[in-house]
């Protein structure tokens, strides 16, 4: 079943959303990738103003490829997520509901997500032309000397992710892989860690 | 003696630029397709089917298939019977990366400093270049676009020699398997064993840059190569890393002799897009 949620996202919302849900976004959404969030975290550390409310809203880890002329913009698939992890929690602290991306989170941040009632939402890597089609319109609001690092306002229809993460701990690739292993391994598996 | 001009150089890396990263390569679309077939997981057969739409709107549309249109890596292979005329080759290179990448709207995803000075060059320069002498009148460039997923997830261990042929299988089966969803699985798995520290890593890379399904020459390594396949497939990592048996599409080794006590092994893994061509003359 497809779930359909707009930003700001409440605790509804977010109460609703299990892991492996199919779920579309419309609305605005941010782009931040890693030197967007090192400047964020730099100004929450000094108690400065961030350019951009975080209360409710999602975060697309995404640096796009520049627009072709006629195209709102270029290729926009999800950056491997973990990079961001050092930064959560000061994020989440700010009110930051939601993230997309690709790839695991550390135990850390599954632990983060509990803890502020967030969600983490994955969206098909390497899809990255086929994801820009869900993308009506992209402005630059902060940071524009970053380039391809910039953060962007989207507003997005039918955006496709799904939930990897929920508020309850539950995680996507523990549970896909316990299901579809067929080998026994003479070593422990351990998720890389950034927090 | 062949003569290879710079100017014919830095077009065809720009071109190499840009075509690799809107259109995929046949083989590639067929693995994607076979895969699809072997499949068994639903969500990972849907992934697989959004990567089928997703090349085939890049292409049609001529825009990059992911937006990390990747670092330029590029292998030089140099007759020692060719003569470079009109300039620099490294600046031939370079010229035809920055030309492709603005020309190509592709990313600029390259920072002059690793660590105090993280500011982007702004035209995806310098590329990673290699250069290798070989014999008779060649000129072959081989460009591979690296994303940095997959980078990321590439690991190197200086096994001993007595952790022989089980050593490397673990160590690529753990590379891969602790790798999970990150470098965008399936994944193509390059393996370097032999040689040495600084060496081996390379020899990972080329394995990627050989041919989509090509076995090593010698019968061993390529049995090792499908073993390593096949097991790979039973991790259940599966499409983005959702579950299933599609976790690996092709996995390549490429060897060197090496030290009586060394026995160094390179795991470089790259994303389903495997973004690599060939220009030669």
């Amino acid at each position: 079943m497809m779930k359909r949620i707009t930003p700001p996202l409440d605790d509804r919302i977010l109460e609703d959303l299990r892991i492996g849900d199919k779920v579309l976004i419309t609305g605005k959404i941010y782009t931040a990738r890693d030197a967007a969030h090192k400047r964020f975290v730099e100004t929450i550390n000094k108690s400065g103003q961030l350019p951009i409310d975080l209360r409710g809203q999602i975060i697309y880890y995404v640096g796009p490829t520049p627009a072709k002329p006629g195209y709102v913009i270029g290729s926009a698939g999800p950056t491997t997520s973990i990079r961001m992890d050092s930064y959560m929690e000061p994020m989440l602290k700010a009110g930051l509901k939601a993230t997309i991306g690709k790839g695991y989170r550390s135990w850390g941040v599954v632990e983060l997500l509990k803890k502020y009632k967030a969600v983490y939402f994955i969206a098909t890597g390497g899809a990255g032309a086929l994801l820009s089609k869900r993308i009506k319109s992209a402005r630059v609001v902060a940071y524009e000397d970053l380039g391809p690092e910039a953060v962007f306002e989207l507003e997005v229809e039918d955006f496709p992710v799904i939930v990897a993460n929920d508020i309850y701990g539950g995680d996507i690739f523990e549970e896909g892989v316990k299901k579809y292993r067929e080998i026994t391994l003479p070593f422990k598996i351990e998720r890389i860690s950034e927090v | 003696m062949k003569i290879v001009r710079v100017e014919e150089i830095e077009e065809a890396v720009m071109k190499l630029s840009i075509n690799v990263n809107y259109f995929i390569r046949d083989e590639l679309k067929e693995a994607y397709k076979q895969a699809l077939e072997r499949e068994v997981s639903e969500t990972g057969k849907e992934i697989l089917n959004q990567m089928i739409q997703n090349v085939e709107l890049a292409a049609s549309e001529e825009l990059p298939i992911c937006q990390d249109t990747g670092v330029a890596v590029i292998y030089v292979e140099i007759g020692q019977d060719v003569k470079i005329e009109g300039g620099n080759l490294y600046d031939a290179i370079n010229k035809g990366v920055s030309r492709g990448y603005k020309e190509g709207y592709l990313r600029k995803s390259v920072v002059k400093d690793p660590l105090f000075n993280r500011v982007n060059t702004g035209d995806n320069t310098p590329a990673m270049i290699h250069v290798e002498v070989v014999p008779g009148d060649v000129f072959r460039l081989t460009f591979i676009a690296k994303g940095t997923g997959a980078e990321n997830m590439s690991r190197l261990a200086m096994l001993t020699p007595a952790a022989g042929v089980k050593g490397v299988k673990d160590f690529v089966l753990k590379t891969v398997a602790e790798a999970g969803p990150n470098p965008c699985p399936p994944v193509v798995v390059g393996v370097g064993i032999g040689g040495t520290f600084d060496m081996v890593g390379w020899l990972a890379k080329k394995a990627l840059m050989r041919k989509f399904g090509s076995r090593h020459p010698d019968p061993n390594y390529a049995k090792l190569e499908l073993e390593l396949l096949e097991e790979i497939n039973k991790l259940g990592i599966g499409p983005q890393g959702l579950g299933g048996r599609i976790t690996a599409l092709d996995v390549r080794i490429e060897t060197a002799p090496c030290h009586i006590g060394a026995l160094p092994v390179a795991v470089n893994l790259d994303c389903h897009a495997h973004r690599v061509g060939v220009w030669e003359k």
